[in-house]
C-alpha cells in the first residue's frame, strides 16, 4: 500500500503519524507479552469467583471462599483474645501487691492499664493523667487515699463517694460557711492559718486565730498539723500541691461551700483485671508508694518529701 | 522485522541455538562464571564467630531481629545510611563500569546471563550443539523428543531449585533453616520465596533467555545512554570486513572482497541471536563471544585477528582512517572514569572510616510531653524521660549514665525510689539490645522555664565508649 512507510534504519514499519520529524516504529510485540495479558484475564476471573467482586444493589457477590474484611477483624480479635488470655488469667490469680516480682507479667498489667486508662479515665484525669482543677494529677507523690499498689486498686474498684455503694471511699467535708458554722471573718483567719501551713503566708494575728478554729474544726480529719488524713481522703495541707487551688480565693470557697469529689467504681464496669492493670498503670506513672510492711494503709499519714513518695520495684 | 507483507500484532520469539565456541573470552565467561556463583551458592555457608550472643553466620540478613551481618560488620536499623552508601556506590560504579568496558555487567556477571549461560551449557550437554538441537527443535513430537525434553527440563528445574533454595539461606541461620526445609518446618515464607524463585530461574533462564535483555530490563537503556566515544564496545570493523563474500569468491577476486567471508560464526555464537555486523544494538550484551569465533575463522584462514573486537568509537574513526588506535591504558584511565573513580573510592573510603570510628552504644532520650513537668508536694519538679540504651555489641555491658550540667538536678530510674535520687546511674543492658528504661528527673521549682543539660552514657569494656543525648529539664519558671 502506498501509506505505509518503513523506517530505513531498523526496517520496520512506522505507525504513519508524524511529530515534528519523529515517527513511531511499528515494532509487533513480542508474543510472550501476549500471555501475560491471558494471565491477569484468568488471574481476575479467579478473583472474582474466590473472593467478593461483584457489586449487586445491596451487598456484593460473596466469593466462594466466603471471606470478608468483618471475619479476617473477627478472626485477628480471636486470635489476640486468645494469645492475651493467659497473661489476663495471670494477673488475674497474682495479688497486686506481689506484681512487681514478675517484672514480664507487671510490665504486661502496666501496658494494659495504660491502654484502659486512655478508654475510661483520660476523661477526668487527662490523656497524660495529669489532672486537672479538681481532678487529682496522678504523676505526683501526692495521695488522698493512699498511692501504694493495693489502696490505688481499691479506690479505683470502689470509686470515691460513689452514690449506694458501701466499700465506696467515703467522707464530707462540711460546708463551713454556707452551713453557718463558721462566720465570714473566721473563715478569712482560717484560710490565713492554712496559708501559713504550706508557707505561703507568714505568721499574722489572723492566723493565730485561725489556729485555734482549726484544731476544734478541722484538725480531727486534717490532723492537728494540717498533714491530712487518708482513712478520710483529707489533704495534706502543708504541702505544695492544691487539688481545687491554694491561693487565698480557692481554699476560701473551699472551707465555705466544702468539696464532694467523686469517682465512679470501676469494677463492676471493667472487672477485676481491668483494675488491677489501671493501678499497675497509675502506680507507674513516677508517684507510687512502697507497699506498707503492715496492711493497715490507710492510717499511714503522709510523710513529708522525700521519705514516703515514688517508691516503685 | 519483516512485517512489510502481513502486518503482525505479535511476534513470535526467535529461538536461539548458540553454537559451542571456545578462546579468551568464553574462558573469561567460564571463570566469572564460576566464580559468581560460587559466592552466591557458598556464602551463606560461611561461618563466622560472634561469641553467644550472636549468629555465627558470615553474611546474614536478620530481618526479623533487623540485624544485618557482614563479616565482622553489623549493622542496626538506624545505620541504613551504610545500605544507602553501597548503594550510591552501585549506582557510581556503573557509570565507572560503563564508561570504562561498556555493558561489561551485561556480558559477564549479569545473573540473567550466568544462568541462562549454564543453561545453555546444560543444553548443549543434553542436546548436542547448535545443529542438533535446530534438528531436534524441528523434529514432530514423539517419545524420543519428550524424553529429551523432560529430561532437560528437569535438569533445569533441579537448578533452578538450588538456586532459589539458596537465596533463602541469606536470611536465616542456614544450617537451621537447611534441616528445617527439608523437614517441612520452615516458615511459610520460606517455601513460597524458594516456589516463587524456581519458577522465575526455570522461566527466565530456560525460556525467556535474551527477552530479558531486549524487553525487561532497564539497565541496557541506561547503559546505552552512558556509554560515550572512548568507552568499549564489542564492534564488528566494517571498514576492513566489507564487502564480505565468501572465501571462494574472494580468492577468485582478490582486492574486491574485505576479510569478512560471511560464514555467519559470529550470529551462529551470538547468546542473544542478533548479528554484531549491523553495528551496536541494544540486543548485543557484549559477552564477546563473536570475537573469540571471528578470532578463530579468521587464524584458520590466515588473516589478523580483530575482525570483531572490543574498541572504542573513537578507535574505529582513526583505524577506519588508517590511524593507530589509541593504547586501552589510555582509553580506560581518562578524566571521566577518573573521576568516577574517585568519586566512588571516596565514598567507600569514608564509609570504612565510619565503621571504624563509630561507636557500638548509643543513648536517646525522650521527655515525657503530657505532662511535661510534675510539681511534688515538697515543692520541686519532676520531669520524665524515657531513655534508650542501645548495646550494639554481641556481649553485656555495663553502662553509667551520668547527669552532665545543670547541678540541682537528681534523677533516678523506674527500678528505683526517690530515695536512691543521685547524678549518675548504674545499668546493665544486654547483648545486642536496647533497652527501654524511664527515668525521673528531679530539681527545684526556682530556676529557668527551660534548663538544659545532658544525659551522658558511658560503658566500659576492652574499649571505653561514650555517648551522649541533649536534653532539657522544663519547668513553670519565673
Amino acid at each position: 500500500m502506498a501509506d505505509r512507510k518503513v523506517d530505513h534504519a531498523t526496517g520496520t514499519e512506522t505507525v504513519g503519524h508524524e511529530w515534528d520529524g519523529i515517527e513511531e516504529l511499528d515494532t509487533p510485540m513480542p508474543r510472550w507479552w501476549l500471555w501475560t495479558f491471558f494471565i491477569t484475564i484468568v488471574f481476575a476471573i479467579g478473583y472474582a469467583i474466590l473472593y467478593p467482586a461483584i457489586p449487586l444493589l445491596n451487598s456484593a457477590t460473596k466469593g466462594v471462599l466466603g471471606w470478608s474484611s468483618h471475619s479476617e477483624l473477627e478472626r485477628e480479635m480471636a486470635a489476640e483474645k486468645a494469645r492475651t488470655a493467659p497473661i489476663l488469667s495471670a494477673i488475674a490469680v497474682t495479688p497486686i501487691e506481689s506484681l512487681p516480682g514478675k517484672p514480664r507479667l507487671y510490665q504486661a498489667a502496666i501496658e494494659g492499664g495504660r491502654a484502659a486508662f486512655k478508654v475510661h479515665c483520660v476523661q477526668c484525669h487527662g490523656s497524660g493523667a495529669a489532672g486537672s482543677a479538681g481532678y487529682p494529677n496522678l504523676n505526683d507523690d501526692d495521695w488522698l487515699w493512699g498511692g501504694d499498689l493495693k489502696t490505688l486498686e481499691f479506690t479505683i474498684a470502689h470509686g470515691v463517694r460513689n452514690p449506694g455503694h458501701a466499700e465506696t471511699r467515703m467522707s464530707q467535708m462540711p460546708a463551713f460557711g454556707r452551713d453557718g458554722i463558721l462566720q465570714p471573718a473566721e473563715i478569712d483567719d482560717l484560710v490565713s492559718y492554712v496559708r501559713t501551713l504550706s508557707h505561703q503566708e507568714g505568721a499574722s494575728a489572723s492566723a493565730r486565730r485561725g489556729a485555734t478554729l482549726f484544731t476544734t474544726n478541722c484538725a480531727v480529719c486534717h490532723g492537728p498539723d494540717g498533714k491530712g488524713g487518708r482513712a478520710v481522703g483529707a489533704p495534706n495541707l502543708t504541702d505544695r500541691i492544691w487539688l481545687y487551688g491554694g491561693d487565698a480565693d480557692a481554699i476560701r470557697t473551699t472551707i465555705t461551700n466544702a468539696r464532694y469529689g467523686v469517682m465512679p467504681r470501676w469494677e463492676q464496669t471493667l472487672g477485676p483485671v481491668t483494675v488491677k492493670m489501671l493501678a499497675a498503670y497509675v502506680h507507674s506513672l513516677g508517684g507510687g508508694e512502697a507497699t506498707p510492711a503492715q496492711a493497715k494503709v490507710e492510717n499511714a499519714s503522709v510523710a513529708p518529701g522525700e521519705a514516703a513518695a515514688d517508691v516503685r520495684h | 522485522m519483516s512485517a512489510i507483507e502481513s502486518p503482525q500484532f505479535f511476534e513470535r520469539r526467535k529461538a536461539v541455538f548458540p553454537k559451542q565456541v571456545d578462546g579468551f573470552y568464553r574462558r573469561l565467561k567460564w571463570a566469572i562464571m564460576a566464580l559468581t556463583l560460587a559466592i552466591y551458592w557458598i556464602t551463606p555457608w560461611l561461618r563466622w564467630d560472634r561469641g553467644p550472643y550472636a549468629p555465627n553466620q558470615a553474611v546474614l540478613v536478620d530481618v526479623a531481629n533487623r540485624r544485618f551481618y557482614m563479616f565482622g560488620i553489623e549493622i542496626w536499623p538506624h545505620e541504613f545510611y551504610y545500605v544507602a552508601g553501597l548503594l550510591i556506590m552501585a549506582g557510581i560504579g556503573l557509570f565507572l563500569v560503563t564508561s570504562a568496558v561498556g555493558r561489561a555487567w551485561c556480558g559477564y556477571a549479569c545473573p540473567q546471563t550466568v544462568w541462562t549461560d549454564l543453561y545453555q551449557h546444560v543444553e548443549r550437554f543434553l542436546d548436542g550443539d547448535r545443529n542438533a538441537q535446530i534438528r531436534l527443535q524441528n523434529a514432530p513430537w514423539g517419545p524420543a523428543k519428550l524424553a529429551r525434553r523432560i529430561l532437560k527440563w528437569t535438569i533445569w528445574l533441579l537448578i533452578a531449585f538450588c538456586t532459589g533454595g539458596a537465596w533463602i539461606f541469606y536470611f536465616a541461620d542456614a544450617p537451621t533453616l537447611h534441616q528445617a526445609f527439608w523437614h517441612g518446618n520452615a516458615a511459610p515464607v520460606a517455601y513460597a520465596t524458594v516456589a516463587v524463585l524456581t519458577s522465575t530461574t526455570f522461566v527466565l533462564g530456560g525460556f525467556m533467555r535474551e527477552q530479558v535483555c531486549i524487553y525487561m530490563c532497564p539497565w541496557p537503556r541506561i547503559q546505552t545512554a552512558m556509554l560515550d566515544e572512548k568507552s568499549l564496545i564489542v564492534t564488528y570493523k566494517d571498514w576492513r570486513g566489507e564487502q564480505r563474500g565468501s572465501l571462494k569468491k574472494a580468492q577468485a577476486h582478490p582486492g574486491e572482497f574485505g576479510d569478512c567471508i560471511d560464514c555467519n560464526q559470529c550470529v551462529a555464537v551470538c547468546p542473544t541471536g542478533i548479528d554484531i555486523r549491523e553495528g551496536p544494538q541494544i540486543g548485543c550484551i557484549t559477552c564477546a563471544l563473536c570475537v573469540d569465533a571471528c578470532d578463530k575463522v579468521m587464524a584458520q584462514i590466515g588473516r589478523p585477528r580483530g575482525l570483531i573486537d572490543y574498541a572504542t568509537e573513537q578507535d574505529c574513526e582513526t583505524e577506519r582512517k588508517g590511524g593507530a588506535p589509541i593504547a586501552v591504558r589510555k582509553s580506560l584511565f581518562r578524566v571521566r572514569t577518573l573521576a568516577y573513580l574517585a568519586i566512588w573510592g571516596s565514598i567507600g573510603l569514608a564509609m570504612l572510616f565510619a565503621l571504624g570510628v563509630r561507636t557500638r552504644v548509643d543513648v536517646s532520650a525522650l521527655q515525657d510531653r503530657n505532662p511535661i513537668f510534675v510539681n511534688l508536694s515538697d515543692g520541686s519538679v519532676r520531669d520524665s524521660f524515657t531513655l534508650k540504651l542501645r548495646n550494639m555489641e554481641s556481649r553485656p555491658r555495663s553502662m553509667t549514665v551520668t547527669l552532665s550540667g545543670a547541678p540541682g538536678l537528681r534523677m533516678w530510674s523506674e527500678e528505683q525510689s526517690r530515695a536512691q535520687a543521685a547524678r549518675a546511674l548504674e545499668v546493665r543492658v544486654a547483648p545486642d539490645q536496647v533497652r527501654k528504661l524511664r527515668v525521673f528527673v528531679v530539681g527545684t521549682a526556682e530556676g529557668p522555664a527551660r534548663e538544659p543539660f545532658t544525659f551522658v552514657l558511658t560503658a566500659e569494656g576492652q574499649k571505653k565508649e561514650r555517648a551522649q543525648e541533649q536534653a532539657t529539664f522544663e519547668r513553670q519558671g519565673e
